[in-house]
């Protein structure tokens, strides 16, 4: 086999092969340029009038459970899953003993971390507000789940369990899962299905951009506690009446919903 | 077979590796790609029933599959360190093994992926991270680095592999299925001087633009733990801490498959106890850097006290950790004891140390990932319990298995040793000799 003469070929060609390969570079190098321009000086989204949050009314909240309860079946979570339950935490000695309640849910962060590592942006933040999942994208890595510092995300780990109906979400596998403050009924004019099924009233969700909305007024007529509030996520669920040590343990004990003691 | 016409030893003993195979190396290709083909099985069933059948939870996300990943990656610098760092230092010792070492490098990578592939709730659906990934993820910098790292170092062996191929192809006969592969792969390969002269560049070009994609690789993939702000995971030691794992582990790695290659295709003649007697030293110098790196981390949080990190902490000096963690510390100090016993004579006082050092950096992996996940900042859900189930014990087996075989395939497809590696390292001898002259004091 014979080496090719270069030069011969060069002269036969306009363009030789390292001139092809020299401008594919080029393109190459203005093409990202290009997106990357796009990217930068793409205009921002324009804000939403909407800003989802909910208010839990603590002093309201009798432990009934029912807003797990509505909130498995409505959004037919997984089995071994939770998006929404309620943890008990038992303190001090009779005849002082006394049981707190605390609901949890995803707290629809500002500055989401499970958003920021999720590789394939099937996690996102919509403009309302709400974090969702879009579970046509998502691989199943988990790098979400153990990136919530909550601990409000849960994954598929079983398959094969439901296929779905009509209006009713199929049990995905495979995909994370969290609460979504059920935006499937907020966008029809209801409310998510714990609020609409919480017999206390304890749960109040509103627009809280709208300065006339309850869950405005709860917010600023009372002392308001967040979970976690250090973690600069800026959480959007509010707690009336949550008891430092309560949310310590809570966030502690995760979705077990024995009560536990301090 | 065919009969080599060159009657050069170097390319009579390369031949001989590819050629002669005996009834041992095939009952070890058999068995282990049984448990290849058992582990694939299992996978299967895994994606059938769902990732329920492993011991992880919502807690413990990630488990035994990821420590893989990490462990696979792990492994993949030494190639890098191996071919680039002492090509460039001019460390001429490493002639013999540098063409073993970076097919250890590509076949971890490649194994690594499969890693990921195996722990994702949906494989079928990985190209997603091509196509949606976003630029702000750690994952995404990590499939990008690691990505680039794999092509580059695939390209690197088989750039180096060229010249070799050529010699095999002038070797077996050019109707023979191995006379067309070669021919095909060496690329009109004639040892001219103009060729000569580019492929010199080529190669200077790569080592030095390899070595920082082997360090960003190792770096990132820290990244993916340090950038949470997991207690346990969000340290800024990790990104350095794994790539002075990394490199642990890939000497050691390399060490037993250069002691298997010498045992089994009796290359005593080409793997000289030198070899090992200096893989041998950097395993030390690595073990202690290791050790240093392990204080550090631990004693900057277990001293600060915050309680999130003491509870990591704490599960694993005494809690529900410390059998893998004193087992880790046991293998390493172990490993550095024996490489400083003189007595020992150096290939089994490497290939002994290089085994507990893959044992301990497995561990290590592990020890990172799981302990920070069953913490309460996170869930505690089940408290914190993570039981290693069967499929993940086989899987991972399996894995291991694959790695091996795949090993075990290249050797009988590729020459092993570099020919040309080692003709050049005879014409070097003056070389080196001009080098020390040049910087010895004069005596007048």
């Amino acid at each position: 086999m014979k080496t090719p003469d270069v030069k011969k070929e060069k002269d036969e060609k306009k363009y030789g092969r390292r001139d092809i390969i020299k401008l594919a570079g080029l393109g190459a190098v203005a093409v990202t340029a290009a997106a990357i321009t796009e990217k930068v000086f793409a205009e921002e989204p324009e804000a939403s009038p909407t800003r989802w949050a909910m208010v839990i009314d603590l002093r309201k909240c009798y432990g009934c459970h029912s807003c797990s309860a509505a909130c498995k079946s409505g959004n037919n979570v997984q089995i071994g899953n939770f998006r929404s339950w309620v943890v008990q935490v038992e303190k001090g000695q009779y005849p002082l003993a006394e049981r707190d309640f605390l609901p949890r849910l995803c707290n629809q962060c500002e500055n989401p971390a499970c958003v920021r590592v999720c590789p394939t942006t099937a996690t996102y933040k919509r403009p309302d507000g709400i974090v969702e999942i879009d579970k046509s994208i998502c691989i199943g890595c988990r790098y979400c789940v153990n990136a919530c510092p909550f601990g409000m995300r849960s994954f598929g780990w079983r398959r094969g369990y439901d296929k779905g109906k009509e209006d009713y979400p199929a049990r995905r596998y495979g995909v994370a899962d969290k609460c979504d403050f059920c935006f499937h009924r907020l966008e029809n004019g209801m409310v998510p299905s714990c609020v609409n099924t919480c017999p206390a009233k304890a749960r109040i969700i509103g627009n809280i951009k709208d300065k006339n909305s309850e869950v405005y007024k709860l917010i600023d007529e009372n002392p308001t506690q967040r979970l976690l509030p250090d973690l600069g996520t800026d959480p959007h669920v509010y707690y009336i009446g949550l008891d430092w040590d309560t949310a310590e343990k809570a966030i502690e004990v995760g979705t077990r919903q024995t009560p536990t003691e301090i | 077979m065919a009969v080599p016409n060159n009657n050069d030893k170097l390319v009579k003993d390369v031949v001989r590796v590819l050629t002669v195979t005996g009834p041992r190396y095939y009952a070890a290709v058999a068995v282990l790609a049984a448990i290849a083909f058992f582990g694939l099985i299992v996978w299967i069933n895994q994606v059938m029933k769902g990732l329920d059948v492993t011991g992880m939870s919502n807690s413990v996300a990630w488990g035994v599959y990821i420590t893989n990943f990490v462990f696979f990656i792990g492994i993949s610098l030494a190639g890098t360190l191996i071919s680039a760092v002492l090509h460039i230092t001019h460390a001429e010792w490493r002639r013999p093994i540098t063409r073993a070492a970076e097919a250890v490098t590509v076949f971890a990578l490649i194994f690594a992926m499969i890693s990921i592939l195996v722990d994702i709730g949906h494989p079928e659906r990985f190209l997603n991270l091509f196509l949606f990934g976003p630029a702000g993820s750690p994952m995404i910098w990590d499939i990008f680095i690691v990505t680039m790292y794999l092509i580059s170092s695939a390209f690197y062996l088989y750039l180096s592999m060229i010249p070799d191929l050529a010699i095999m192809r002038d070797v077996f006969p050019a109707k023979s299925w191995r006379g067309i592969l070669y021919k095909i792969l060496a690329l009109g390969w004639e040892d001219t001087a103009e060729q000569k002269r580019k492929y010199k560049k080529a190669v200077s070009i790569i080592v030095v633009l390899i070595m920082p994609v082997a360090i960003m690789v190792h770096t990132v993939t820290a990244f993916i733990f340090g950038v949470t702000i997991r207690p346990g995971w969000h340290s800024t030691i990790l990104g350095p801490y794994f790539v002075v794992t990394a490199l642990f582990s890939g000497l050691a790695v390399i060490s037993v498959a250069l002691a298997v290659l010498r045992k089994v295709f009796k290359l005593e003649n080409y793997l000289k106890p030198a070899h090992f007697s200096n893989l041998g030293k950097l395993l030390a110098i690595m073990s202690a850097l290791w050790l240093y790196f392990t204080f550090a981390e631990f004693l900057t949080s277990a001293f600060a006290g915050h309680l999130d990190e003491m509870y990591v902490i704490t599960s694993k000096l005494y809690g529900d950790f410390a059998i893998p963690f004193w087992g880790m510390i046991f293998c390493v100090a172990a490993s550095f004891v024996v490489l400083i016993i003189k007595k020992i004579n150096p290939i089994a006082r490497t290939v002994i140390a290089a085994v507990f050092i893959t044992i301990a950096v497995w561990l290590e992996r592990f020890l990172i990932i799981v302990p920070a996940l069953t913490q309460p900042l996170s869930e505690g859900h089940k408290g914190g319990i993570y039981h290693v189930s069967f499929s993940e014990i086989f899987i991972t087996t399996a894995l291991l298995a694959g790695f091996i075989l795949c090993y075990f395939i290249f050797v009988k497809l590729f020459p092993v040793i570099s020919i040309l590696e080692l003709r050049e390292a005879r014409e070097a001898v003056p070389t080196a000799m001009e080098k020390i002259k040049s910087y010895l004091h004069d005596e007048e």
